[in-house]
């Protein structure tokens, strides 16, 4: 049964695989036309239940967008239905080779994986005042079987498709 | 503490790990009183779900005493007995403001997974693999409990542990079956699985009004217990004909509601069983759908059919056509308890809702591997296996 447990962790290592290379949701409208196919950063959305004033009181972001700095463009709008506030967040950099990219995000130093995380950490800490934490200490040990996925519970909040 | 902890496929162990702490100001730290096995975490036991790591402690349906609680917990208080919704749920995000509870935008650690896997991460669940948070179950003396104001439910002093335990997880899902999929007075329904979901589904149809509730299953212990304490009608799969009786059970037109409380690893007596069963060994397929399948051929023209059972991934065979040509209503969910449980125990204590008889075998946490053993063979008519970890 171990093997095919191994199976179906390496099955689900493929498919994140093929999202550090520019799964299937980039479409074509992310890549610029060229003699290089460069990605375009695109807009990493999360909606958060509540008005835009509580989003950003005086215009002042929550600490884990802040943070973020020049490096990224934040553009907040009306959720429509009164589902709260839109976040936009995306680089401000220009275009990148996907392979460097996903080089980046595999190492996990992709600064898109930093724009989810603090997308996901503002959303918790709007909402629910706290970012939710992991427990601990783990009552887990890591094996040769677990490994792949320990890195990639490492990403939790890193990776994903938002 | 002690624990019983997930060692590899099949593989179980009650051993030593380190005590819960509070991780977060809205937490709060319980002593388990009483943790039930559930139908699903035979998937996980199993190794149907490939997001567990060796050492995760099992267990998600559960009650006990608050003995520490995080600054930001309101409505609760060390010494409170009480009953915990199987997911974690934050209570302030969209879709638990629509109380759809578990789907939470914020009770999953690790929303990467899921978000992965099925385009979108629920809630989180204790015990329920690193898919659904990694958060420690509840098979231990002690358990994290995040979100405590929302997730926790002090149980009213006439409600004894035994019937309690039940509105952690199998009375709620049962209900949210018969709520969600529209059960209305006059209605004929039909619930494969004879579990403990399945029965607290046929007895909340019962409750909303059903004229007819009909229980689907093999194992005559199970159909017994339903006829016995739940009031409803069965049918024995391997002797009568379904289909047949069925359509004579409701005027030829097909149940109103069927409701699948099996999941991933569904019997049958057919030959597509042997065809499920080899596609989902070779993981051709990774869930048996063979009661969501019936359920969609049997239900009437315009009927609801509503997925209780847990899955996992993909299916083969699905029936799509019959979904689009009778104008079905297909549904799933796990469990939003958090919407159910106040009025669950409000019912408990007026003696609407019994569940005791679920709970057919009790034992110390050290016999968990015991426990999980006869519940997954059914031996000695084990329904549901109860450990008491702190008795």
């Amino acid at each position: 049964m171990r093997w095919l447990i191994g199976g179906a962790v390496v099955v689900a290592g493929g498919m994140v695989a093929r999202r550090l290379l520019g799964g299937t949701d980039q479409g074509d409208g992310h890549w610029q036309r060229g003699q290089t196919r460069r990605r375009r950063p695109r807009w990493h959305m999360a909606t958060v239940n509540r008005p835009a004033n509580d989003v950003a009181p005086g215009g002042q972001l929550p600490e884990p967008l802040a943070g973020l700095g020049d490096a990224v463009e934040v553009q907040l709008r009306p959720a429509p239905g009164d589902r709260g506030t839109e976040i936009a967040v995306r680089l401000r950099d220009g275009s990148r080779l996907p392979v460097a990219a996903a080089a980046r995000r595999a190492t996990g130093r992709d600064p898109e994986q930093a724009i989810r995380a603090a997308l996901r950490e503002s959303k918790q800490l709007i909402e629910t005042t706290e970012v939710l934490h992991p427990d601990y200490p783990p009552t887990t040990e890591p094996t040769p079987m677990n490994k792949p996925l320990r890195m990639a519970t490492q990403q939790g909040r890193r990776e994903g498709r938002l | 503490m002690k624990a019983l902890v997930w060692e590899g496929a099949n593989e179980l162990a009650v051993r030593q790990v380190p005590d819960p702490q509070i991780r977060n100001d809205q937490d709060a730290i319980v002593r388990v009183r009483r943790s039930v096995t559930c139908g699903s975490d035979l998937h996980l036991l199993g190794g149907y779900i490939p997001f567990m790591e060796r050492g995760d402690v099992l267990g998600h349906e559960f009650l006990g005493d608050i003995v520490e609680v995080g600054p930001q917990v309101r409505n609760h208080k060390v010494g409170d007995r009480v009953v915990v919704c199987s997911f974690v749920s934050c209570g302030k995000c969209w879709y638990c403001q629509q109380q759809q509870f578990s789907l939470c935008d914020n009770g999953n650690t690790i929303p990467m997974i899921t978000e992965n896997v099925w385009g979108s991460a629920p809630g989180g669940c204790y015990g329920y693999s690193h898919a659904l948070g990694g958060f420690a179950g509840s098979h231990a003396e002690y358990i994290r409990v995040p979100y405590a104001d929302q997730g926790a439910f002090t149980v009213p002093d006439e409600v004894s542990d035994e019937r309690a335990l039940f509105a952690s997880d199998a009375a709620p899902t049962g209900w949210m079956g018969a709520d969600l999929g529209g059960v209305k007075p006059g209605d004929v329904v039909a619930v494969w699985g004879a579990g403990g979901v399945g029965q607290m589904a046929a007895r909340a149809s019962v409750l909303l009004g059903a004229d007819r509730v009909i229980v689907i299953d093999r194992l005559d212990n199970r159909l017994e217990m339903a006829r016995t304490h739940l009031g409803v009608e069965t049918l024995n799969y391997e002797r009568q004909d379904v289909s047949g009786e069925l359509l004579e059970r409701s005027g030829g037109r097909g149940p109103d509601v069927c409701i699948e409380a099996v999941g991933m690893e569904s019997h049958s007596s057919g030959p597509q069983f042997l065809y499920d069963q080899v596609k989902q060994q070779l993981r051709i397929e990774s869930d048996r759908p063979i009661a969501a399948r019936e359920a969609i051929y049997n239900c009437r023209k315009g009927g609801s059919v509503f997925i209780l059972g847990v899955f996992a991934g993909l299916v083969d065979k699905f029936p799509l056509g019959a979904v689009m040509n009778k104008g079905l209503t297909l549904r799933g969910a796990q469990q939003h308890g958090q919407r159910y449980i106040p009025m669950l125990l409000e019912r408990m204590a007026r003696g609407e809702l019994v569940t005791e008889h679920l709970a057919t075998h009790t034992m110390p946490l050290d016999e968990a591997p015991r426990g999980y053993e006869m519940f997954k063979q059914k031996l000695d008519g084990c329904v549901r296996a109860v450990f008491q970890p702190t008795s």
